[in-house]
């Protein structure tokens, strides 16, 4: 099964109704998507599925197949880091980061379809993600301030 | 909690004593080696689980060494090679590894000094240091990376040269930016569900569907005729599958549990009667804590009420997972307990090889609140690697196991009363709780304390949980003798001898629950004589840092400009964790609508010397979120036979809408010993709220967690 995976094609081997997150972690190596239920209750393995945020351990390869799928890692490098993950680091808006990778995809759509969300909508877009650590105040904060940057940049 | 255990046995013949855990791993090179590469690598035996203690401990190195902090590399934790510091627990990585490494850095460091003045034939009070080259007042100058060399190291530490003193810290007292972050923000992996080792298969556990359950049958035909099922392990109530690949395995397990029958019985308490319970089962009783118990005040009046706390679970976001590999005897597990020292002394006893045979070695996990199923995963693999002829195998529980089987934190009952004379001073202070252990931990028994273990065809007992003794902090106990000036006190701990529910250490043990029913209790008496809360509690408070943390907080928060509004409280709690670590304060406001909403917490805490003021912050923070999640939602759920609350629509926890801003004030004391931070907030952010929601409904709720249909029951 072929899989467009942060812009380059590969094959994968397995059968159609794996769950898509064995198959980005285990077959492509791309371990930034996490486990964390496995039943779309907690968020850790969020990934883009053209523009949409979905859990990757809820999503069978057939219905990620000829769609684009962006993790965590295709979201920006060290070298090249999306504004969000610039921003998570500025604020220290993590401690375990297990509940990371899910959160700045879900970020990366919303700010995507909203360049200027309040804070009450950075909540309410993060509410379907679970941080065991308490750090969802510098989460916002981070969020936030990704926006801002995206904002200028564009205004510049 | 921990290195005290070993502290004072080990070593104490002869030898001085050194400073926190570098007592008992005195050879320098087991904590640092300089490298000719310009690289210093820093080995220690504390681990990191969330708490970015690995970043604090680099800060003391590079401070110590005066290197950038950017040359400093933490090596994870190995039997192989690094210092046995026990468990990372009680808040106490900074004063237990951090003062340890302070001194071996300073030790280090006038070592090098002294090979640089011989090299260069300059006296070393000319000698300075500066990014590890060492410049002579003469412009003479060599580095550390020209001399590295490891012999320098091969020697036991002596504790005789001092670290720096507290004014000159730049490095060590400044925030710093997490070292392991950019891997979790870019995705890399980092974690221990991340290894990959060549050959490896993937396994998963089959638990019981209940606590005592037995297995009665198990039938592997259709299982293991799974294509890519390379196994089907069953070891009494023990069983699990190895498979080539993870979906594999997942399938093959539902597939294995259909296929097994269990029998089981009725063995867990009544949940809605928990707190009779707790008070009514067989105990080990112990007087705590006594003052003046003769004392012949006036009383006139004695003031009564009981609190409890339900079992909590870690929850942790990552479900506990492992990796072990067998080459003959020898067993190399990968893991991210806490103590992978204790780890190893476990698996020794419980496959009767020696534990020079093991190697444990530290992968970081998801965040760590205390003894969670990080060691009970390891011995699963470790037994399914058994079956795998010498390929690693790695295991991963699934979210059920995560939230049933790890171990939970205790419920607790506890009754206060307060003897109060003509005038309303509190002259007589009664405390007395009902509890399970507060600790299970391995490496501290003749058994295995490894959940498997008593799953087994010849089980290990099942070890009841203990209580560290108060003088290392205490377990049930712990911050049950109250902070505050009381003539007479009495606190009495009643630990329980049966545990239908395996219970261990949990972020704060006991203190959760006493400091919340001290602080409730206390907001009662003040509003009985009608007295303002946080006056009263300065009343009794003789510690000046006590009061200044209650001032800052309350300060910051406007308590004394609170303006009354339909449906809105504020309230306090404060505690000093342990009675002798960090002191914390904090004010919540919350607002009552169809379930309570904390809107705001402020605040203060000082942690003595701080390292890394946003690490501070962060951990406080933290755990007043969690707290928070804990006062307002949390408990784990089961009925007669078994534990429900096994995904998170049945344990909820607190979601980004419902997380209240908060607001952290260090107050730092750079002259005061550092204190750990990861614990302190928990107690007294759930007295905040409890005491504001008293101030917004005039409604005590004295049972966590506080919700709707506990303030329904605490009005009628």
């Amino acid at each position: 099964m072929l899989l467009n995976v942060n812009g380059a094609q590969h094959a994968v081997e397995a059968a159609e109704d794996t769950p898509l997150v064995y198959a980005l972690r285990n077959q492509l190596g791309l371990k930034g998507t996490r486990y964390g239920c496995g039943t779309d209750q907690c968020g850790a393995c969020y990934i883009l599925l053209d523009d949409r945020a979905v859990p990757a351990c809820d999503t069978p390869l057939w219905a990620a197949a000829g769609k684009r799928i962006t993790t965590v890692e295709g979201l920006g490098t060290p070298e090249r880091p999306h504004a969000l993950q610039r921003a998570f680091i500025v604020e220290q808006a993590a401690q375990c980061g297990y509940c990371s990778s899910g959160i700045l995809v879900t970020c990366a759509a919303l700010l995507a379809r909203n360049p200027d969300p309040s804070d009450v909508e950075v909540r309410a877009a993060l509410d379907r993600h679970l941080c065991r650590c308490g750090t969802h105040n510098r989460i916002v904060r981070a969020v936030l301030r990704a926006a801002r940057e995206l904002r200028s940049g564009q205004a510049a | 909690m921990n290195l005290a255990y070993r502290v004072g046995s080990d070593q104490a013949s002869g030898a001085p004593r050194l400073p926190g855990s570098l007592h008992v791993n005195r050879r320098l090179s087991q904590w640092l080696r300089i490298g000719a590469d310009g690289v210093v690598e820093v080995s220690v035996g504390k681990v990191e689980i969330g708490q970015g203690i690995a970043t604090a401990l680099a800060q003391i190195a590079a401070q110590e060494l005066d290197v950038a902090f950017e040359r400093v590399r933490m090596i994870p934790a190995s039997t192989a090679r690094s210092p046995d510091e026990a468990v990372t627990s009680g808040s106490l990585s900074i004063q237990e590894s951090g003062s340890a490494l302070r001194y071996a850095c300073a030790e280090a460091r006038s070592i090098y000094l002294a090979a640089a003045a011989a090299k260069l034939g300059v006296p070393v009070e000319l000698l300075r240091i500066a990014d590890g080259e060492i410049i002579a007042a003469s412009g003479a100058r060599t580095s550390y990376w020209q001399i590295a060399d490891d012999g320098l190291l091969a020697r036991n530490a002596t504790g005789t040269v001092a670290p720096k003193p507290a004014a000159a810290l730049d490095v060590a007292s400044a925030a710093a930016p997490r070292l392991d972050l950019p891997d979790k923000i870019f995705g890399r992996p980092r974690f221990v569900h991340d290894l990959e080792l060549p050959g490896m298969l993937h396994a998963r556990v089959l638990r019981p569907v209940s606590p005592f359950a037995r297995l009665e049958s198990l039938d592997a035909g259709r299982t293991q005729a799974l294509a890519g099922v390379i196994g089907v392990v069953r070891d009494g109530n023990f069983a699990g599958v190895l498979a080539d690949r993870e979906e594999t395995a997942v399938k093959a397990l539902a597939r294995l549990a259909a296929d097994t029958r269990w029998s089981e019985a009725e063995t867990l308490p009544d949940a809605a009667g928990l707190k009779d319970w707790l008070m009514a089962q067989r105990a080990e009783t112990k007087v705590v804590d006594e003052r003046a118990p003769d004392a012949q005040a006036c009383v006139a009046k004695t003031l009564r009420a009981s609190y409890s706390r339900p079992y909590l679970a870690h929850a942790s976001i990552a479900p506990s997972c492992a990796l072990a590999q067998w080459r003959g005897d020898a067993l190399h597990v990968w893991t991210h307990s806490q103590g992978i020292y204790n780890l190893r002394t476990d698996l020794a006893l419980a496959f009767g090889v020696p534990p020079q045979r093991i190697t444990v070695e530290h992968a970081e996990g998801a965040g760590c609140y205390g003894h969670n199923g990080a060691d009970d995963v390891a011995f699963d693999a470790a037994l399914l690697a058994r079956a795998a002829n010498g390929r690693p195998v790695r295991l991963q529980w699934s979210r059920a196991d995560e939230l049933a089987w790890s171990p939970f934190g205790a419920a607790m009952a506890i009754e206060l009363q307060a003897d109060l004379d003509a005038a309303g001073a509190i002259v007589g202070w009664r405390h007395e709780l009902w509890s399970n252990g507060h600790t299970s931990r391995p490496g501290r028994a003749k058994s295995p304390a490894l959940l498997a273990a008593w799953h087994r065809e010849n089980p290990s007992e099942r070890l009841l949980a203990v209580n560290p003794p108060l003088a290392n902090g205490g377990g049930a106990d712990r911050n049950a003798v109250p902070p505050y000036e009381f003539a007479a006190r009495r606190i009495v701990n009643h630990r329980l001898l049966d545990m239908p529910l395996r219970t261990s250490a949990l972020r704060s043990l006991g203190a959760f629950a006493n400091v919340f029913a001290i602080e409730s209790f206390l907001d009662e008496i003040a509003a009985e004589q009608g007295e303002d809360t946080v006056k009263l509690r300065l009343r009794y408070l003789s510690d000046p840092r006590a009061k200044a943390v209650i001032e800052a907080a309350s300060a910051r928060a406007g308590w004394r400009g609170w303006q009354r509004r339909e449906g809105c409280g504020h309230g306090i709690g404060y505690a000093r964790y342990k009675n002798s670590g960090a002191y914390c304060a904090v004010a919540a406001e919350v607002e009552a609508g169809r379930e309570i909403r904390v809107r705001r917490l402020v605040i203060a805490v000082d942690a003595g010397r701080v390292v890394n003021p946003d690490g501070v912050a962060n951990q406080i923070e933290g755990g007043a979120v969690q707290a928070a999640s804990w006062t307002l939602k949390e408990a784990v759920r089961f009925d007669r036979t078994r534990v429900t609350s096994d995904a998170w629509e049945t344990y909820p926890i607190l979601r980004f809408s419902a997380v209240p801003a908060v607001e952290v004030e260090i107050l730092d004391r750079p002259e005061e010993a550092s204190s750990g931070a990861g614990e302190a907030a928990l107690g007294p952010t759930a007295a905040a709220i409890g005491n504001a929601v008293f101030d917004a409904l005039g409604v005590r709720v004295r049972d966590l967690p506080i919700t709707a249909e506990r303030i329904v029951a605490a009005a009628g």
